[in-house]
């Protein structure tokens, strides 16, 4: 949609090269006037969800439910095939063998519980990420970024609202030398473009 | 070795912090990358090659034994009357067991913050899937017609409403193995999805680059990713924790629950795990210790490394060696002459050279690992950990073969002898695994180098750029 035109400018990245440079930069940059922002890592750096003001993540939640979920839909299977659907006597034990039935629902538990994990990963992380393509080959090695993000090409505000276009007016310049000022080794900005 | 001769390493220990150095050779993030990415990139070596062609080749040979097994029925096997398990299921116990060292590595050690377990957790769990894989066809092929297996093995609804018997604990094991392989692969390929990133990052052909951005989900290692990620991790290494010992002993229920003398017991459960555990890190060090020579992998996979291994397995194997001592006890205590006879039988009777070649594999050639020279010795942990291997295979076959042999009634007794396609069949299973293990060493990211990179004690960042 947007190769036609001119690249629209998707934000400021600041490059570090190690994590706790990278960390009381983030603090500065939270702290800061700019409210949409991200740091890219190659590894999980430990504190920087804090430092970059992140909630705790609400996969446990999806994990609880669907675990608990998979228990029940275990022993319903179970309890259905074997006293509901064709009561069959095995061993001369009761159709509804609860003792035996756990095996299952144990595994059942961490079938869903596991399988829920992965999707809610995947939900809350908003990938598979077709749109925005990695803006530099070294996150995933050796460098550390923080990526200043314009509000309005990140859809954080409704572009309709003139009002609050106005209010979250982004300065590129302003944006770059405020990184430079917290100790980026290098700054460039970034447009946007999708993977293929 | 003389004490004397010691003291240099000895100060070097002493003076040496506590947090240990888990990646030698002062190698800087982007040589992580680079270190761990060649394989990857290059053209495989005639070292790969040759082991591929083996593998496949043994893989091959299995397949077309699986097509006579097919045609003609599990009759080609030397399965008879009383024995109704062979090679067989020594086989799926054998590969089920190799396959709890990964998810041991990636789950438990996670939780004990064992933080050396990121230079092997990603083989290992390999190791683990494929392994699953190889036992999942074993026990599909001893179905005999294992096309119609869905049919008995799962609850399908079906018109006539015949359901699996969910008493049994062969079903539970169905369930066990299933979703151990469901739960371990979505770990693994989670784990690898930011390693997948990397050497995306790194591909210079246009359709290399396409499929890896695909298979990495587009991942740019963006911290609000990272945060929903590394809770996820911790949840699957929480969830496969109580996974990966409920398998094995769900295993083990499918001999502890029958009532035959020699299964009938309580102590199985942890027997197995232990047994499970102890066969998984043997298996790992066999692969390892040839991983990093061919690979070049010796700065993450160190010494050190081995050596931790190397002490789980000894200890792994003494909790073994223990099971096996309180089975004879127990069978004496019981004051049962089925169970007594049995472990008499089991010991000094016609399989007795399958019983003591167990225990000197698995109780008595461990204890080398006592000395450090040995368990930081590549020869002798290579040689011990094939050792082990033998041992945990033979010591399924004893538990399945002496227990059958002797049936209740001496007029059902028998004998046990595997046919030419028995033991063709394993070969094959075995090429089968190895090709899978050589596919993967190829084509991701043998070791995790994102989750290296984080317990890697501030590298000198050499160039700031890549």
């Amino acid at each position: 949609m947007h190769k036609s035109t001119e690249p629209v400018l998707s934000g400021v990245v600041g490059f570090f090269d190690d994590a706790d440079s990278l960390i009381d930069a983030t603090v500065k940059v939270r702290d800061s006037s700019f409210k949409y922002f991200d740091c890219f890592t190659p590894f999980a750096v430990h504190g920087l969800e804090a430092a970059q003001g992140l909630k705790r993540s609400k996969v446990p939640y999806v994990t609880g439910f669907c675990a608990f979920s998979g228990t029940g839909l275990a022993f319903w299977l179970q309890y259905y095939a074997c006293k509901t659907s064709w009561p069959h006597i095995v061993g001369g034990k009761p159709f509804n063998s609860l003792p035996a039935f756990v095996p299952i629902m144990f595994e059942g538990s961490i079938l869903l519980g596991g399988i829920a994990t992965f999707f809610a990963m995947i939900y809350f992380n908003r990938l598979p990420n077709l749109t925005k393509r990695a803006f530099d080959p070294a996150i995933t090695n050796n460098r550390f970024a923080i990526l200043i993000e314009n509000p309005i090409t990140n859809k954080y505000v409704d572009e309709h609202d003139e009002d609050e276009v106005r209010a979250n007016a982004f300065s590129s310049e302003a944006a770059e030398s405020f990184l430079k000022t917290v100790g980026a080794k290098e700054v460039r900005k970034v447009y946007e473009e999708g993977w293929f | 070795m003389a004490i004397t001769h010691n003291t240099a390493t000895d100060i070097e220990v002493l003076e040496k912090p506590v947090d240990e150095v888990l990646v030698t050779g002062g190698r800087t993030y982007a040589e992580v990358n680079e270190d761990v990415s060649r394989p990857l990139e290059a053209f495989p070596t005639a070292k790969w090659w040759i082991c591929f062609c083996f593998a496949i080749t043994a893989f091959g040979m299995g397949a077309t034994l699986l097509l006579k097994t097919f045609a003609v029925g599990i009759g080609v096997w030397g399965l008879n009357q009383p024995m109704g398990w062979g090679t067989d299921i020594t086989t799926f116990v054998f590969w089920v067991g190799i396959g709890h060292a990964g998810t041991l590595i990636s789950a438990i050690l996670f939780l004990f913050r064992q933080k050396w377990r990121t230079g092997i957790n990603r083989s290992a769990e390999a190791m683990t899937i494929f392994a699953v894989m190889t036992a999942g066809m074993v026990v599909l092929t001893h179905t005999g017609r294992a096309w119609l297996a869905a049919f008995w093995l799962f609850p399908y609804p079906n018109q006539r409403q015949l359901w699996v018997n969910f008493r049994s604990p062969l079903e539970w094991d169905v369930f066990a193995v299933s979703t151990y392989f469901t739960i371990s692969t979505i770990f693994w390929y989670m784990g690898l999805v930011p390693d997948i990133a990397s050497v995306r990052d790194r591909a210079k052909n246009k359709l290399r680059k396409i499929a890896l951005t695909i298979l990495s989900l587009g991942w740019r290692g963006s911290n609000k990713n990272w945060v929903h990620y590394e809770q996820a991790y911790l949840i699957f290494a929480g969830l496969s924790t109580p996974l990966v010992l409920s398998v094995h002993s769900v295993v083990s229920y499918d001999f502890a629950v029958s009532q035959i003398p020699g299964w009938h017991t309580t102590i199985f459960p942890p027997y197995f795990v232990a047994g499970a555990i102890f066969s998984g890190f043997a298996m790992v060090v066999t692969l390892l210790v040839i991983m990093r020579e061919t690979f070049n992998l010796k700065h993450y996979i160190t010494m050190d490394h081995l050596e931790k291994m190397n002490k789980i397995i000894m200890a792994t194997g003494m909790i073994v060696g223990y099971a096996y001592a309180c089975e004879f006890f127990i069978a004496w205590y019981s004051g049962s002459p089925f169970e007594q006879f049995t472990f008499i039988n089991r010991a000094f009777g016609p399989y007795w050279w399958a019983y003591w070649i167990m225990v000197s594999c698995n109780v008595l050639i461990p204890q080398l690992f006592w000395i450090r020279k040995f368990r930081r010795s590549v020869p002798v942990m290579f040689v011990l950990s094939l050792y082990v291997n033998i041992g945990m295979w033979f010591e399924r076959y004893v538990i399945i073969v002496t227990s059958l042999h002797r049936d209740f009634l001496p007029s059902s007794w028998g004998m046990y002898q595997p046919s030419w396609v028995d033991w063709g069949l394993f070969v094959g299973f075995t090429g089968f695994f190895f090709t899978f293990f050589l596919l993967f060493v190829r084509f991701l990211p043998a070791i995790a180098m994102g989750e290296v990179k984080s317990v890697m004690d501030k590298p000198n960042q050499g160039g700031a750029h890549a």
